[in-house]
């Protein structure tokens, strides 16, 4: 792997601040120290052309003497000009140094790449065999290597690299996971780029900046070092100039010619100033990502017995899930999860945040979070079980048959790259069609997602467009492989009201037009009465109550449905309402689950009779389900979720299940029927 | 209600004068060369009594955080003014805030990143109070009675912010805005990052404080129905400038301008049946889009987006003038 040292590469890099000569040229001293180090390498690589002087020949006439006509930087202890032996000794300085930053770079940048793409385990491995490395003294392996090899400078700067490289391989790794935990990384993984694509196209592109600082740095670290091993000693043989060397000579007369370490040390001190002010210049605009909570591809284990040759199991048509329960190793995070989405249906997966929702989102097109996994249950596509691919298979659905539509639309796409080149490329994966065929799909494809001039979108970064714009180029990009089951996780969420509106409109319309079908995850109980048929209301990872749209959000029979619904200042029907209504308390932590009803501690309702494990039943005169086993008698007493009285902490809001029908009297406005005392 | 009155009514500082009086305030982004060509702020004009709500609605751009910040202090006005009970504070620095007595402050979005997460609850709250002279006994003697009137035990100020969900750090930011008995408190986006049911609880908790103790707000948020809830009054920006300002009620539920009326007929009910009507009606009243919106630089700010815009609209910009109750900058509402 040469890529991340070819001279080209930089280019691709485009960040905000613009290219990095771009950003150096914005620095004086950073441009001071370019030009140094471009001078330094010119004059000594053309050295043997302009020398006035070989570098052997000695004129006992001015011993040690300091700049004259003859001698423009003084001559040394021999007689020998000052001026040829600094730049005669600079090529082989800065070839061995170049030598020593580039086996450092090709060592380090790829394993930075495997280990933040190949897993934990993977890391794990190259962790502890760099941490072996960086605990090895370096100074002595060369010494020890010059034992053996002699001065030779460019196999010792190798070696050097080579030991370094466990260093930078530290700094690489960061930037490299933060790079892969991106979005659009799960968005190139959905479409069926391969990890290697990925790492090249996606993460090396981001951490080039990065590289190029490192380069600079272990640049002059090297230089630093021959100089070191020549004052000692240990540089080339000995008529043969070097800078360390040439150092170590005016060390010896530096009370009788003190002028003599003056030319030598400041071309020394300003190659290497230079080098770090450069990469100072480079770091200071570097603009890696923050780390994020990683939603990135999991390493999917084979499971025994996996197969998908059973194709004539389709037994039923669209998505049908049963039972699923997804976590990790330590806790499950939802349980007993049953939906259905027949095709042209759009399923809302409604609740606060932490109810599960988005894990059983993900866990359908198979992008689970790292370490968390399907437990048990199946997730059934058109009669197979989704749980049971491997990896590899599930590259054949994800883009292709099912797509994700992700809450930041502009997190899904690459920022180094325009809209037509993410969009056409993944119209030629994913349909398999030449250049020229794909760039006018793409065009299609935006004309169908609403946006007109699509030559000139196409032709723009991600970062030129606004988010509206983003979102729907992210849900081009998941029609591309003309899926038949649209995964959208809080697709509006990040985007204003009137965005929404038409962003939800838009999907409205693609659906009627392809009949394909929807999971759409959201908090927002507006949006599911917008676009959903159907709804899954969760809490603390369980459904609590499902059904038809209609029958859920005008009539909800689970307490917390209600509460939540009561909680929505959207809702105000009662306009001059001083409170909302709240539930007391906070959504407990998975650790904290109890056997019983989990919503239990915060609802009004409680008994003792829901401490034990509760099923989903059938819903009162309606279809659907519910988890509540009062549901039944409070949906026939009528009883709503009132807001609190003012004054009244939420917190201790407590009122006892004998007392339901009093307290309830005494709300008596929002009552929707009779009560029913008797039954309470 | 206060209905903004005429500038030039120079006031003096009385126990009259409103808790919060800002006149003409533009803020441009940028200094010299470097300045935006269009200001953030662009001639905004409010009052808000005392013991009254202010809501300040619109979407991501149209300066209603800037407004925030600049009332705070946090951002540098470029022209107008902004006086507090009846002081002029416009360029006050921060010492000169502080000498305000803690009067005027502020609760934020984020309740994660709010709080340094090396220091403890207590540190953080008694900090503005030690700073102003209260002995450190009385300061967490304060502070413990402050985090029992939002809804928290008292030891609370012993533990760490990360020992705290997103609604209960968001207590605390009320009870650490509180702690000083300020007259004002500026809410940007207070509620907006926090779950339906955990928001119905701070929403409450502010209504209630704000009964408790005559506190005014300001209240900033991008959704109208959270304003609505908790203001009494509404100012409706679009790209720097209100576009309509006036009653919550009547604002949000008979809207006069047509943005106003895209932005509430916008935002989804959780009522299917009721929601598919609004649809339907938005989508006779809505012709231009978001995306098809173009900055104009003379006329109306929402021209490129109005359905309703002619000539006029696109050469001349529309000056507030009053209907009915409230304030519209439309030529043609009625």
């Amino acid at each position: 792997m040469t890529a991340p040292l070819t001279p080209t590469a930089p280019s691709a890099v485009r960040p905000q601040g613009g290219r990095p000569l771009a950003r150096l040229v914005r620095r004086p001293p950073a441009v001071a120290g370019a030009l140094w180090l471009a001078f330094i390498v010119i004059a000594s690589l053309t050295a043997p052309l302009w020398l006035p002087y070989p570098t052997e020949q000695q004129d006992f006439s001015a011993v040690l003497a300091g700049p004259s006509p003859a001698h423009w930087l003084g001559t040394d202890e021999l007689g020998r000009d000052l001026l040829s032996r600094i730049f005669a000794a600079g090529g082989g300085t800065l070839a061995a140094s170049t030598i020593g930053a580039v086996v450092a770079m090709l060592v380090a940048v790829p394993l930075a790449l495997i280990a933040a793409s190949g897993g934990e385990r993977v890391e794990g491995v190259i962790n502890r065999v760099t941490e072996v490395m960086l605990a090895i003294p370096a100074f002595i392996i060369m010494l020890a290597v010059i034992g053996v090899v002699g001065t030779n400078m460019p196999i010792i700067m190798a070696i050097f690299g080579f030991l370094i490289s466990s260093g930078m391989y530290r700094v690489f790794v960061g930037a490299a996971k933060s790079l892969q935990a991106q979005l659009y990384v799960d968005a190139a993984s959905v479409d069926g780029i391969r990890p290697v694509g990925i790492s090249l196209k996606h993460v090396l592109p981001g951490m080039l900046n990065t590289v190029m600082v490192q380069f600079a740095l272990v640049f002059a670290v090297a230089i630093m070092l021959q100089a070191g091993l020549a004052f000692i000693g240990f540089g080339p043989p000995i008529p043969q100039p070097s800078w360390g060397g040439m150092i170590q000579a005016a060390s010896q007369h530096v009370y009788d010619a003190p002028w003599m370490m003056v030319p030598t040390g400041i071309v020394l001190a300003l190659t290497v100033l230079s080098a770090n002010v450069v990469a100072d210049a480079l770091a200071a605009t570097t603009d890696v990502p923050q780390l994020q909570i990683a939603l990135r591809e999991p390493k999917r284990r084979m499971r025994a017995g996996a197969s998908t040759a059973d194709t004539q199991a389709a037994a039923g048509e669209g998505l049908r899930v049963r039972a699923l329960a997804v976590g990790s190793e330590a806790v499950t995070l939802v349980s007993d999860v049953s939906l259905d989405v027949r095709p042209g249906r759009v399923l809302g997966l409604v609740g606060e945040s932490g109810c599960g929702k988005t894990l059983t989102a993900l866990s359908l097109i198979g992008l689970l979070p790292p370490g968390i996994r399907p437990q048990a249950g199946e997730v059934l596509w058109n009669g197979h079980d989704l749980t049971r691919l491997s990896e590899r298979e599930f590259m054949r659905i994800r883009g292709r048959e099912i797509a994700l539509i992700s809450q930041e639309p502009m997190r899904a796409l690459d920022p180094m790259f325009t809209v037509g080149y993410q969009l056409g490329g993944a119209i030629r994966r994913l349909q398999k069609v030449g250049r020229a065929a794909a760039r006018a799909e793409a065009a299609a494809l935006l004309g169908k997602v609403g946006i007109v001039d699509a030559p000139t979108v196409l032709r723009l970064y991600p970062h030129e467009i606004s988010g509206g714009m983003a979102q729907r180029v992210a849900i081009a990009l998941a029609l591309a492989g003309r899926p038949r089951l649209l995964v959208a996780d809080e697709p509006t969420t990040a985007l204003d009201v009137t965005v929404q509106a038409e962003i939800l409109d838009l999907l409205r319309s693609i659906i009627a037009d392809t009949g394909m079908s929807m999971v759409l995850v959201t908090h927002d109980f507006g949006v599911v009465a917008d676009i959903c048929d159907d709804v899954v209301v969760m809490y603390a990872g369980e459904v609590v109550e499902s059904g038809s749209v209609h029958s859920v959000l005008e009539g909800p029979q689970h307490p917390y449905a209600m509460a939540l619904l009561a909680a929505d200042p959207h809702a105000g029907v009662e306009a001059e309402s001083q409170r909302l209504a709240s539930i007391p308390g906070q959504v407990p932590q998975p650790k904290d689950w109890p056997d019983g009803c989990r919503f239990a501690d915060r609802c009004r309702f409680s008994t003792e009779a829901c401490r034990r494990p509760i099923a989903l039943t059938p819903r009162r005169s309606a279809e659907g389900e519910v988890r509540c086993i009062r549901s039944a008698e409070l949906t026939a007493a009528g009883v709503t979720w009132a807001a609190a009285p003012a004054g009244v902490e939420p917190e201790r809001v407590r009122i006892e299940p004998e007392r339901v029908g009093a307290a309830e009297a005494a709300q008596a406005p929002t009552r929707r029927a009779e009560p029913e005392e008797a039954r309470l | 209600m206060t209905i903004q009155k005429a500038p030039a009514a120079a006031p003096a500082a009385t126990e009259t004068a409103p808790a919060l009086r800002v006149r003409d305030l533009v803020v441009r982004y940028g200094r010299g060369r470097r300045a935006a060509a269009e200001p953030a702020v662009n001639g905004v004009t409010f009052d808000i009594a005392s013991g009254e709500t202010v809501g300040l609605v619109g979407e991501s751009g149209s300066g209603k955080t800037t407004i925030g910040k600049a009332i705070l202090g946090l951002q540098r006005v470029t022209e107008g003014s902004v006086q507090y009970r009846g002081r002029d504070i416009t360029h006050a620095s921060l010492g000169e805030r502080r000498d305000l007595g803690g009067e005027l402050r502020a609760v934020f979005q984020d309740p994660y990143s709010s709080f340094n997460p090396r220091r403890t609850i207590g540190a953080s709250l008694i900090e503005p109070l030690r700073l102003r002279g209260v002995s450190r006994a009385d300061a967490v003697g304060r502070a413990r009675s402050m985090l029992e009137r939002v809804g928290l035990p008292a030891d609370a100020v012993d533990r760490y912010p990360r020992q705290f969900s997103g609604g209960q750090r968001q207590r605390i930011a009320v009870a650490r805005a509180l702690i000083c008995d300020p007259s004002l408190v500026v809410c940007d986006e207070a509620v907006s990052a926090l779950d339906l049911s955990t928001q119905a609880q701070v929403l409450n908790l502010l209504a209630d404080l704000r009964d408790e103790r005559g506190l005014s707000y300001l209240f900033i948020a991008h959704d109208i129905a959270v304003v609505r809830f908790l203001a009494q009054r509404v100012l409706v920006l679009y790209r720097g400038q209100v576009m309509e300002s006036g009653p919550a009620a009547g604002v949000t539920d008979a809207p006069k301008h047509p943005y106003t009326q895209a932005l509430t007929a916008a935002s989804p009910v959780p009522r299917p049946t009721e929601q598919a009507e609004r649809r339907a009606r938005r989508e006779v009243l809505v012709v231009g889009g978001a995306s098809a919106a173009a900055p104009t630089s003379v006329g109306c700010p929402y021209a490129a987006r109005c359905p309703l815009a002619t000539e006029l609209c696109r050469t001349e910009r529309p000056a507030l003038r009053p209907i009915d109750d409230r304030l519209v900058a439309c030529h043609y509402a009625s």
